[in-house]
């Protein structure tokens, strides 16, 4: 069995050659996360059919929602003489059936390879047919260079790069999120009304992909980030970027400081009470608004529940793997709570995490083992030596409970095997104190179904004696 | 045609190039277009010819199973169906090169062979299937000599799967690739005679939810034995025996038939149809397989299995027939094999189809389809959302049977919804399956949560949604 012969393999890093059970996405489904995130916003992806089909079956089982991704559907003809034209008979029916104003395009690898320049296909089709009231955005996103969480971040970026413009300067401040669930959204966007903050969140996924109930499926749902906040980003007094370990290459609110000198706040997410203080502070120094009772009320829940469940909680030997903004956020989360994980694994290289992680994990008891370009062969076998009893992440750390038993808290993109994904919540301080209770009772759950066994088989059998 | 794209309530739901691939059972006999790429732009809900590929082949359990390509085609298909194992589960670890952008620009034969070597050391299998997917196969990496080369070094089976996704969007042609690495090995060695038996093989049987070992139980009872199921549940060395049978049941149309034929020519087995799917239709399976053995003791225990099976489904399927009856279902599946099934399925239920489609039906099988079902019904070939959701609501259809990316489209509109996907943790083939069937059709058509959801806002506020 797998996990037999993945024990002989070397304790760091991944086998060296194969990825053997894939931690991450590609690029382009990170893309369509984003896109989705802005309001009457549809998205074509250039390349074959399969790769979109797929993006939609992960997106469609994570947010229970439908998610209409287009596809160029290019087949073996236009590989050779390049896909132009069906890039473009792609735009006329997307426009057609679902008459965005905003459509995304991006690329999958096969396109990259082919050396498609969409740029170029995108003003040709513009300047063709006329194209007015809708705005075409490409984003080329090559997966053979980065995960879904890179391309997340080229999207946002190049979202903002193609809409901002020089703007009158004015109150809202930007927000800017990595990939979080529409329920982690609302919360800050609640927060920051609680703080009095006008703002312009980008991209805002909260109502787009997790809709109520209405009878009627929407071809595109509304909500999203309007357009014309985006374009007038460059007017605000500052971005607050939940990208600590986004590097600057891909960040948008760094391209909004270089551009036109908004300056970054760039802050984890505020999962864990020292983030969130992190958020409150920041938000209080821009906002002067003293942090409301509700808040602070929040916040002594959570602190009394630190309290409570501290001793449970260092009996925790967690492995926590996903998108390194995340995974820095669980980190620290587990870190002040006693748990410092053991193994920290993620599918991006080239993320700050490894640099952000130092201060955090540098006096510990057991220094973590960092894992990037991870799989689940890397993990599992660290996890396995390091003797981890909870694995936090997605869907994806399925077998690290079937073969070893290790119980999995989903958390992050995608969770496509139990319900209700889009609705997890673990920013703010309520959203850590659910984190927090999960994470405690999955040990609780644990413990309590097998220590009777534990214990007699260690006194009552003779081989414990 | 009529009822196609002029009755559109909003007529840009459909795109005028798809009219040919719907139609209306009953009217005009015109042929229904299908099996061609997807359209560019519709949002198809076909995969790949990789998919399709990996679909058939990944059940079998001692293998490992390498994609050769950027990392998201494993990623997505990780785990792809329900098959279970009754040993070796390695065929559930999801292998891949993980091509990056300097595999693309120099080819990435090298990096594969390395895998193939790291695998073998690592895991001794006794064989490797390597799947091409549209990059390796746009690049044109030589898969089949690497896998060559590799098996002469290993002295092991390393079998290319030359599924490369972008020679077309359609499942189908993957089934083919698949197949033709099925036949490549379970050639037999020059000189090497295997001898028949008495037993059959199970074409086109993948173990979902353990279905093939419900039939296997059928069969034993009436005392014939299975050799080996393509795939599920099969190891290489089972597969390699598959000469040995006296006859080949093929379940499933797609490539499946032409193995069966293959394997008529190589080997004189002759092959049979059959279907598990419905009480009748598995009944007349049974006898029809019963029949070929010309024994009559496996005829009389035949028919007192089907006597004792029938009677003991038979209340319970009367008891959902009385709460169905009269309902109206939509059928959307991947093959009209299982469509035309389930159209059965339900007719024994009492229920009305109001809508059948495929993503992959052949003109034959759209025909045979057209003939089974009542004037008005619409057929549709490769459907995307926007014209699902169209025929769902005029058609006021009350339950639909799919794939999880219907799913949502479904709830979404408050109708009912089965699926019916690799995926299936619960058997739905046999006796049992068809009372689990008709129990799952019911619970969700009947559902009480439907009632709820029309109920109106408490103090009349109509705009909240
Ligand atoms: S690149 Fe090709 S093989 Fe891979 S998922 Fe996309 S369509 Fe399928
Ligand atoms: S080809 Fe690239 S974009 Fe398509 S699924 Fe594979 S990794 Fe993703």
């Amino acid at each position: 069995m797998a996990s037999e012969a993945a024990a002989q393999t070397p304790a760091q890093g991944r086998v060296k050659e194969t990825n053997e059970n894939q931690c991450n996405m590609c690029m382009p489904i990170g893309g369509v996360v984003a896109f989705k995130g802005i309001e009457n916003a549809m998205v074509l992806i250039h390349g074959s059919q399969g790769c979109s089909t797929y993006m939609r079956l992960f997106n469609v089982e994570h947010f229970n929602e439908p998610v209409d991704i287009a596809s160029s559907s290019l087949n073996e003809k236009q590989t050779i003489h390049g896909g132009e034209a069906n890039l473009k008979k792609a735009m006329d029916n997307v426009i057609r059936v679902y008459q965005p104003k905003v459509l995304g395009i991006l690329t999958t690898c096969l396109a990259e390879t082919m050396g498609e320049d969409i740029d170029r296909i995108v003003a040709s089709y513009i300047e063709e047919k006329k194209i007015s009231g809708i705005d075409i955005v490409p984003v080329p996103t090559p997966s053979y260079s980065g995960t879904h969480a890179e391309g997340y971040w080229a999207a946002v970026r190049g979202i903002v790069a193609y809409y901002a413009r020089p703007a009158q300067s004015h109150r809202r401040i930007n927000v800017i999120v990595p990939n979080i669930s529409p329920a982690d959204l609302r919360e800050i966007k609640r927060i920051l009304g609680l703080m009095g903050l006008e703002y312009t969140l980008l991209p805002d996924i909260s109502m787009t992909l997790d809709r109520p109930w209405g009878g009627k499926y929407q071809k595109i749902p509304p909500g999203g980030t309007p357009t014309a906040a985006i374009a007038e980003m460059t007017g605000a007094p500052v971005t607050i970027q939940f990208g600590s370990t986004c590097p600057d290459s891909l960040s948008p609110g760094k391209y909004l400081e270089d551009e036109y000198h908004v300056p970054l706040v760039n802050l984890p997410l505020p999962i864990g009470l020292g983030n969130m203080d992190l958020f409150m502070k920041t938000l209080h120094k821009i906002s002067g608004n003293p942090v409301p009772d509700e808040l602070v009320t929040e916040r002594g829940w959570l602190m009394d529940a630190m309290a409570d469940a501290h001793k449970y909680d260092a009996d925790g030997v967690p492995a926590v793997y996903g998108e390194p903004e995340l995974v820095y956020a669980l980190t620290s989360t587990l870190a002040e709570n006693g748990a410092m994980p053991a193994v920290i694994a993620t599918g991006s290289k080239n993320s700050l995490l490894a640099e952000r992680l130092i201060p955090l994990t540098e006096g510990a008891d057991e220094p973590p083992v960092l894992i990037e370009e991870a799989d689940f062969a890397s993990i599992e076998d660290a996890a396995i030596r390091a003797g981890v009893n909870i694995a936090i992440g997605h869907s994806g750390g399925k077998m690290l409970s079937e073969r070893h038993d290790i119980p999995l808290l989903r958390i992050g993109y995608p969770i496509h095997d139990r319900m209700g994904g889009q609705r997890i919540l673990s920013a703010g301080y309520r959203g850590t104190l659910a984190f927090l209770d999960t994470f405690t009772n999955t040990l609780l759950n644990h413990k309590y179904a097998t220590y009777r066994q534990k214990i007699k088989r260690e006194f009552c059998t003779p081989e414990g004696m | 045609m009529e009822e196609s794209c002029t009755l559109a309530n909003s007529a840009t739901a459909c795109i005028a190039e798809r009219q040919d691939s719907i139609q209306t059972a009953g009217t005009g006999r015109t042929r229904i277009h299908c099996t061609t790429d997807s359209l560019a732009g519709s949002v198809s809900q076909r995969a790949c010819v990789f998919c399709g590929a990996r679909v058939v082949l990944n059940p079998v359990t001692d293998a490992v199973h390498l994609v050769h390509g950027p990392i998201g085609c494993a990623t997505y298909t990780m785990d792809i169906r329900g098959s279970l194992s009754s040993g070796s589960e390695l065929f559930r670890t999801s292998f891949s090169t993980d091509m990056k952008e300097k595999d693309v620009i120099f080819g990435g034969e090298k990096k594969l062979a390395a895998c193939i070597d790291e695998l073998v050391a690592k895991y001794h299998p006794p064989a490797i299937f390597v799947y091409a997917t549209c990059v390796s196969g746009m690049i044109g990496d030589d898969i089949v000599a690497v896998c060559k080369a590799a098996s002469a070094r290993h002295h092991t089976e390393v079998i290319p799967v030359e599924s490369s996704g972008f020679i077309s969007g359609n499942k189908v042609v993957g089934y083919r690739a698949a197949a033709e690495a099925l036949l490549t090995l379970i050639r037999p060695k020059e000189g090497e005679i295997i001898e028949k038996t008495r037993k059959v093989n199970f074409l086109g049987e993948y173990n979902l939810a353990g279905e093939m070992w419900l039939a296997r139980r059928y069969l034993a009872e009436m005392g014939i034995e299975i050799n080996v199921a393509f795939t599920g549940d099969s190891t290489v060395a089972a597969l390699k025996k598959a000469p040995s049978a006296c006859l080949n049941l093929v379940q499933c149309t797609g490539s499946m038939h032409w193995v069966a034929s293959n394997l008529e020519r190589t080997f004189g087995t002759p092959y049979m149809d059959v279907n598990f799917f419905g009480p009748e239709n598995t009944a007349e399976s049974l006898r029809r397989i019963a029949a070929f053995y010309n024994d009559p003791a496996i005829t009389e225990r035949t028919e007192a299995l089907i006597a004792r099976e029938m009677k003991r489904i038979r209340p319970e399927i009367e008891k959902y027939r009385a709460k169905l009856r009269g309902k109206r279902a939509a059928i959307y599946l991947g093959g009209a094999y299982k469509a035309i099934a389930i159209i059965r399925q339900l007719r024994g239920l009492g229920m009305e189809i109001v809508l059948s489609g495929t993503q992959t039906g052949n003109v034959d099988e759209y025909e045979n389809m057209s003939r089974i079902l009542s004037e008005g019904t619409i057929i549709i070939d490769d459907a995307n959302p926007a014209e699902l959701e169209k025929f769902l609501l005029e058609k006021h259809v009350d339950v639909m049977i799919g794939g999880v990316k219907e799913r949502f489209l479904a709830y979404k509109l408050g109708i009912g919804f089965v699926d019916h996907n690799h995926d299936r943790k619960d058997g739905l083939s046999g006796f049992s399956g068809a009372v689990r069937f008709a129990r799952e059709v019911y619970v969700t058509t009947c559902s009480p949560v439907w009632k709820c959801l029309h109920t109106p806002v408490p103090g009349g506020n109509t705009h909240g949604q």
